[in-house]
């Protein structure tokens, strides 16, 4: 029932604990129908429903029904920070449901509207808004806008279903990753593992990696690790099977359009092939930074130019099927030697082997790690060599171990309230550096402070708004942070002519003021020692 | 402004000679009710109902106090002043003042939802209404305390059979009697941190009916008890004294609590959206049944609050004060 669903989902936003989640949703599955089951993994999956209206239109209809004006559903949502929310809490609540029909019969709605008139849509949703409770309505506003990001991994998940079904977790890991659509696929279909067999496109679940605490010292002798660069590319896997081959992104979707360069090499790819590794612009088999990359991959159709501009090869860092084999529980120095074999057969400009750097001793590496920079590389990636390719993010077997970031000193000059845990608090800013008398913006930044610091900053920020611009308001040149990031590179599109990669504020400099920050040239300076392409 | 005048030491009342919920040292403070943010120690002369006046000694420290019933006019250099039931926490009340044909009402904190122990919020008609605006954005919609009271008890039912304690966070002044009254001993006995103890004590003393709770005090070693329901201030949240009772779920009573991020925020299992002040609906209903010409809006969302007035023909305007700063103990 709709009710069932809207349970879990503010179950899973009272609990924190690993455990408690899993056993909610293992809970879940085994009370839900099987129709709805299907649908809470791809929403959970990131598998959303397409989506047949806009928020304007959704707001219009809510406002329609409260009469409220305009501003103030904004200003209302600003404050609760999501429209899903946002609209259930506006629109008169009795408290009651009157609503018995199941989760997977609202998205069946949903889904057959989408060719309909907004007349038929807006009298669908106002009407499913009148029988359901407040957090039915939470949800089925969801199920529109999408995005059910509750802190439920993929891993959080499969454990939840490995309870339920008779599979083990790596299995059913594998069972949900990839293309399936919740409305064609059932329940069974999509746990019968002969069903991959029919599903050529289907990738693994990737292996990700916990950092290292302090330094790798404490992983004990040298000689049984492994270290590769750690790239600051995008995670992907090349899939060959039947002819056919797929480019997936850690995000598990589907990039194959996205970099025709890769045609020619995946044709070369043998069947029964599926490589783990990272899709970066290079070079010459050297890689270029990755703000580069990022100018093409939002575009729909890539553009000769931009081919030629930024060519993109594939990092290849492991094989996790050969010969149309699983080979994940080979270990990887085997599975190393495979790979070697599979890409020099290849032989094609856009299969590069990520290679291993040789180390003698965990101080020559913290050495090499130093010059991570230069390389494009943002650390490095520590494997034990006999690691199997497990799935999800483990301890163990795989660690990285980033460079430390590169820092500036910037004073805030905007704020905006942030959104979900965040919401009606300042959390969101804007930093300037200085050039010559005048403050150039060039970060915004989110996370790294305490609440406490969060409280101060939003109480600071309440005391001293110079202007209001929507949602945004310009703040006294006062507070000053430290903004730590990975990366940096040139851009067109900034004030500041530069863009950074993960900026966040590392900490509050409340010793600092404003006249102490640094400079427009320093940025620079910055940019000509680390952004070169 | 004639009859109230805004001064650095808050609102003024001029031919009275007096202040309202002043917060600076005055010659004679008028108190609405006992929370800290309206309530400040140092005047020389305090005024409030009868019922704030055994919190204003306690809290305080006040030695001259007058006191007076709801609906009992008093004059004051030649200006009527009555209190009016605020139904916010023990005591509160509105204060109307009258002058040479001027009616003014201060509403303090009030909630229109008749809680059993504040006693029952009554409009006041006048010309000039001041009043709070803490949850005046229409996304504060309370459902009505009975089911909220419900759900807490489920809670604590569920903790109990998990056996868990049930931590619950309410002001002791306010909240903690609520949640009291309600949940009495269907648990069996409420523990409490010192702060609810304390005021539990006071109010008993003063003549209060309430169930008694436990003190369990911060130096001695934690008591063995399972499944019970525990009452804290929101400032015992990250203290040492919680650790005494795992394991345990926390819950936050609050207003703030409607919208899900603040509760994430909070970290808390579970959020109880049980406030103290008005809702939405309840700032516009009393608002407009004051018939007043003129709406001073404070502490809240008062640029949207009295913007939104505005627009539905009720002449209003933000009023700058010092109150709204949490309550904390």
């Amino acid at each position: 029932m709709m009710r069932l669903f809207a349970n879990l989902f503010v179950d899973l936003g009272n609990v924190t604990r690993t455990s408690e989640k899993t056993a909610l949703l293992a809970n879940y599955f085994q009370q839900a129908p099987p129709e709805d089951a299907i649908w809470v993994i791809a929403l959970f999956s990131g598998r959303r429903p397409k989506r047949i209206v806009n928020s304007t239109l959704l707001g219009e209809w809510c406002r329609e029904l409260t009469t409220l004006p305009l501003w103030l559903f904004e200003e209302s949502y600003h404050t609760v920070g999501d429209l899903a929310e946002t609209i259930a809490l506006l629109l008169p609540d009795s408290g009651e449901s009157h609503s018995s029909l199941p989760l997977h019969q609202y998205i069946d709605a949903l889904r057959q509207l989408e060719s309909s008139t907004p007349e038929e849509k807006k009298h669908y949703i106002q009407s499913a808004w009148s029988e359901l409770n407040r957090t039915e309505k939470l949800v089925f506003n969801k199920l529109i806008t999408g995005g059910f990001r509750i802190g439920v991994s993929q891993q959080l998940m499969v454990q939840a279903l490995a309870e339920i079904i008779p599979l083990e977790p790596s299995q059913v890991a594998h069972q949900i990753s990839g293309k399936w659509d919740p409305a064609t696929t059932t329940f069974q279909q999509l746990f019968d593992p002969g069903a991959i067999k029919t599903d050529v496109s289907k990738p693994y679940p990737f292996f990700l990696a916990y950092a290292v605490e302090d330094d790798p010292s404490g992983l004990g002798e040298p000689d049984e690790w492994q270290a590769e660069w750690k790239w600051d590319g995008i995670r992907g896997q090349l899939v060959k099977r039947e002819g056919k081959a797929f480019v997936w992104s850690r995000g598990e979707e589907l990039m194959t359009e996205k970099f025709p360069e890769y045609s020619l090499m995946l044709e070369k790819l043998p069947d029964g092939t599926v490589l783990d590794g990272e899709i970066l612009p290079a070079k010459d088999g050297r890689p270029l930074p990755f703000a580069l990359l990022q100018t093409r991959i939002g575009r729909k159709n890539v553009t000769r130019k931009q081919l030629e501009a930024v060519p993109v090869a594939f990092f290849a860092y492991d094989l996790l099927e050969w010969q149309g084999r699983d080979i994940r529980e080979l270990q990887l120095e085997e599975r190393r030697a495979l790979l070697e074999q599979v890409v020099t057969a290849v032989s094609s400009p856009q299969l590069l082997l990520s290679p291993v750097v040789s180390f003698d001793n965990w101080e020559a590496l913290a050495g090499l790690r130093g010059q991570s920079r230069e390389a494009f590389a943002e650390g490095f990636m520590i494997k034990r060599k006999r690691s199997s390719y497990q799935s999800g993010r483990r301890r163990g077997d795989w660690w990285k171990w980033k460079i430390d970031p590169l820092h500036i000193d910037a004073v805030m000059i905007y704020a905006q309230k942030g959104h979900g845990r965040r919401s009606n608090l300042y959390t969101d800013y804007t930093f300037a550096v200085r050039d010559g008398d005048k403050l150039v913006a060039f970060a915004k930044a989110y996370s790294g402070l305490t609440d406490r610091e969060i409280a101060q900053v939003d109480a600071f920020v309440k005391q001293n708004a110079l202007e209001k611009f929507g949602p945004v308001r310009t703040v006294k040149p006062e507070l000053v942070f430290e903004i730590a990031f990975e990366g940096i590179a040139a851009s067109g599109r900034h004030k500041s002519g530069v863009a950074l990669r993960f900026p966040r504020i590392s900490r509050w400099r409340q010793d600092k003021k404003p006249d102490e920050i640094n400079t427009l040239e320093d940025l620079h300076e910055l940019l000509q020692r680390y952004g070169k392409t | 402004m004639e009859l109230i005048r805004m001064t650095d030491a808050g609102l003024y009342c001029v031919p009275g000679g007096f202040h309202i919920d002043p917060w600076k040292p005055v010659h004679k403070a008028v108190i609405t009710h006992a929370h800290s943010d309206h309530a400040r120690a140092g005047s020389e002369h305090y005024c409030c109902h009868v019922h704030t006046r055994p919190l204003l000694q306690a809290r305080l420290g006040a030695t001259s106090i007058e006191t007076l019933q709801w609906n009992q006019p008093v004059t004051i250099n030649g200006v009527t002043m009555t209190l009016f039931p605020a139904g916010h926490i023990i005591g509160s009340s509105q204060v109307r003042l009258e002058h040479g044909g001027d009616t003014w009402v201060v509403s303090g904190d009030f909630k229109t939802v008749d809680d059993g122990i504040s006693g029952a919020f009554e409009p006041v008609r006048c010309q000039h209404f001041i009043t709070e605006s803490t949850f005046g954005l229409p996304i504060y919609q309370w459902a009505p305390p009975e089911t909220i009271f419900e759900d807490m008890r489920h809670w604590i039912r569920q903790n109990q059979e998990n056996g868990f304690n049930a931590v619950i966070l309410a002001y002791s002044l306010g909240k903690a009697q609520r949640v009291i009254r309600a949940i009495g001993e269907d648990f069996g006995k409420i523990y409490a941190h010192g702060a609810v103890a304390n005021m539990q004590d006071l109010l008993i003393n003063a003549g209060w009916q309430f169930p008694p709770v436990v003190y369990i005090n911060p130096l001695e070693p934690p008591p063995s008890i399972k499944g019970a329901v525990i009452l804290a201030p929101p400032s015992a949240e990250s203290s040492n004294w919680l650790k005494k009772f795992q394991p345990y779920k926390l819950a936050v009573c609050s207003g703030w609590m409607q919208v899900r991020g603040n509760q994430r925020r909070r970290n808390a299992d579970r959020g109880f959206v049980l406030s103290d002040h008005a809702d939405w609906e309840g700032l516009l209903t009393v608002t407009r049944a004051t018939e007043a010409a003129h709406v001073y809006v404070t502490h809240g969302f008062q640029s949207v609050f009295a913007r939104y007035l505005n627009e539905q023909g009720i002449h209003a305007m933000e009023l700058e004060t010092a109150f709204g700063k949490e309550e904390e103990s």
